[in-house]
């Protein structure tokens, strides 16, 4: 065999070691190509982070001091904080993820124990998981229709209700997700003792995945603590102190938006100062959901 | 004994009825929820559609064509927006999906595993980094730069061009449908890149071994095995993507120079569907044509994004069964 090797003996290029070396070099040299550039590639997406974290850190720590926590938002060139912004981003996102839990819950529990692939259930998958990705302006026009044309004004009820219905799809994602890694004996078991079923998910699956849909719920405070389309058209924002849910709401995001692109250099330092505020928040929570699912496993 | 075995059936039927009636309540509960879904989805759809109809009646069909939007005449037309709309998505995919792609490829194949989670981490959270923190910075950071630096110098060298070289003349504004697309792009990357990443990870990895002992590189490895195995995935991963970038509102509305005209380079301004309505909409009174219209862009980004994200879904399907 090693006789064929040898150039000559049988005839054709690949034979030849001289043509096989160089086309092996080849080989390696285009699989060194590749691999610098999915480092290369890695590394651009790093670098974007980082570069929004250090704009961020840099121009957000300049504008930040006691006053910002202290102080409503005031007209340019007074002086004023984001107090409101900061309180009422909290209740709406808090009210949001209160309202939406619950269903998120429900719903993700009757995927992983009821639907059995059933065609309604893999309906209410579909939908949800659209849900999760579908342009959250829409959520925005969708409630303003529904409720602050016909409640008579903007309101942080409206709000309240515009991030509930993000949080929504959400929470059913992970409930389902974890639900679903429960192993099927842990149910046997119980079923056996001849707990009734909503006992089961309730008392045992539940509890078995608690981490994980707790994680759910951090997710889903995070991104709607973020969101400023949808809060446009149903709370609006305002400028003076107010925690009356049916009054027009200030909130962080909106008060970025409309102080980032207005040309005052107080608002704009202010606005830097909120971009901070509310990226550590997400970031923090980000963090410690994960952290949270990691030692739970 | 005895009397306590023929005492306990009785004793024990009403439990057991409690118990069924527990079931019903809490299934009727979980499906009820799941029903609620279905509606919610069901009444977004006709809540636009009913609140956008004045703007279909009055204009038809040439509503999503005419490039026309004047406020003041009271001619609205989707056409400029769409365009905006289709167009910086596009383009965000064509710059986002290489780069998702090597992340992707460095994240299952070459990374050193310590290196993996951490990594893995960063870029998702550059996922949950909130859309107007990336309008900020697209527009106090991205955009001075690229006016300065970046888009003189392609138009330079590129705006000379034959056949393309209109796409890259007119003045360096910085903001433009070029920066939104750029911005989209950095959105959606870590989305198609973890969406890549896991679906990588499903190739079972005894065929990645055989090919390694017959002597394949990563590279030959990744073409002539992961890719073709997941080829629909990754389609639908970066569909995934596109569903992202068509309905992003916060991030573009910052970048795009909010002009209602389509222009033939990639550097000018524009608008998206959504950048129209969150720019317009505080200006709308209750009951005009233009609000009418603005919801009526709403329900076409709805549809839009609807079949994409629909068309993401089912080339994902076999991953999620999985």
């Amino acid at each position: 065999m090693s006789l064929s090797l040898a150039a000559g003996v049988v005839p054709g290029p690949r034979k030849d070691p001289a043509v096989a070396a160089a086309l092996g070099r080849r080989r390696k040299r285009a699989d060194a190509v590749i691999r610098l550039l999915c480092v290369a590639a890695t590394l651009i997406g790093l670098v974007f982070l980082a570069s929004i974290l250090i704009t961020l850190t840099t121009r957000g720590f300049e504008a930040m001091s006691l006053r910002v926590f202290t102080h409503t938002t005031a007209a340019p060139g007074s002086d004023g904080g984001l107090l409101n912004a900061i309180v009422g981003s909290l209740i709406q996102a808090l009210l949001g993820t209160a309202i939406g839990t619950p269903i998120g819950i429900l719903a993700g529990t009757y995927l992983a124990e009821y639907s059995q692939g059933s065609k309604f259930g893999n309906a209410v998958r579909f939908v949800s998981d659209i849900l999760l990705s579908a342009p959250s302006i829409l959520v925005g026009l969708f409630v303003y229709q529904i409720l602050v044309l016909p409640f008579g004004g903007f309101s942080g009820w409206a709000g309240a209700v515009a991030l509930a219905i993000i949080v929504i799809p959400v929470v059913i994602r992970t409930t389902e997700d974890m639900l679903q890694l429960i192993p099927n004996t842990l149910r046997e078991a119980v079923i056996a003792l001849g707990s009734p079923k909503w006992k089961m998910v309730v008392l045992v699956c539940w509890k078995a995945a608690m981490a994980g849909i707790i994680t759910g719920v951090l997710l889903a405070v995070a991104r709607v603590a973020g969101e400023t389309a949808p809060l446009l058209f149903t709370s609006l924002g305002n400028n003076a102190w107010s925690t009356d849910l049916a009054r027009p709401m200030a909130s962080l995001p909106v008060t970025i938006y409309s102080f980032a692109s207005s040309p005052f250099e107080d608002w704009i330092a202010l606005a830097w100062a909120g971009a901070l505020l509310i990226t550590l928040g997400v970031l923090a929570i980000n963090i410690l959901a994960r952290t949270l699912l990691r030692v739970s496993k | 004994m005895s009397q306590a075995a023929t005492a306990s059936p009785p004793a024990a039927r009403p439990a057991a009825r409690r118990g069924n009636l527990g079931d019903t309540v809490f299934e009727w509960a979980c499906r009820g929820a799941g029903v609620f879904v279905l509606l919610l989805i069901g009444a977004i759809i006709i809540e636009l559609f009913i609140a956008g109809w004045p703007a279909f009646r009055i204009f038809g069909f040439a509503f999503i064509t005419s490039t026309d939007w004047d406020p003041v005449q009271e001619v609205f037309g989707a056409g400029v927006s769409i365009y905006g709309t289709v167009v910086t998505s596009v383009m965000a995919i064509m710059l986002a999906v290489p780069i998702a792609f090597g992340i992707a490829f460095f994240l299952t194949e070459l990374a050193p595993v310590w290196l993996r989670r951490p990594v893995g981490t960063a870029i998702e959270l550059l996922a949950a980094v909130p859309s107007i923190i990336y309008g900020m910075w697209g527009f106090f950071v991205i955009a001075p730069a690229f006016a300065k630096h970046v888009q003189p110098w392609i138009i330079d060298n590129a705006g000379e061009l034959p056949l393309v070289g209109f796409l890259f003349q007119g003045p360096p504004f910085g903001t433009g449908i070029f920066t939104a697309a750029f911005i989209l792009a950095i959105m959606i990357l870590p989305f198609i890149a973890a969406t890549m990443r896991d679906v990588f990870e499903q190739v079972p990895p005894v065929y990645k071994e055989s090919a390694y002992a017959l002597g394949a590189t990563t590279w030959e490895v990744m073409r002539g095995v992961v890719i073709p195995y997941t080829r629909i995935s990754v389609v639908g991963s970066v569909m995934l993507g596109l569903g992202r970038a068509l309905g992003e509102t916060m991030a573009v509305t910052f970048v795009i120079g909010n002009a209602n005209r389509i222009s033939s380079s990639v550097f000018g301004p524009g608008n998206t569907i959504a950048s129209l309505v969150a720019l317009e909409f505080g200006e709308s009174e209750i009951g005009t044509l233009r609000l009418a219209s603005l919801l009526a862009l709403g329900f076409i980004l709805f549809v839009l994004s609807f079949i994409v994200l629909a068309t993401s879904r089912w080339l994902l399907r076999p991953r999620l069964k999985a």
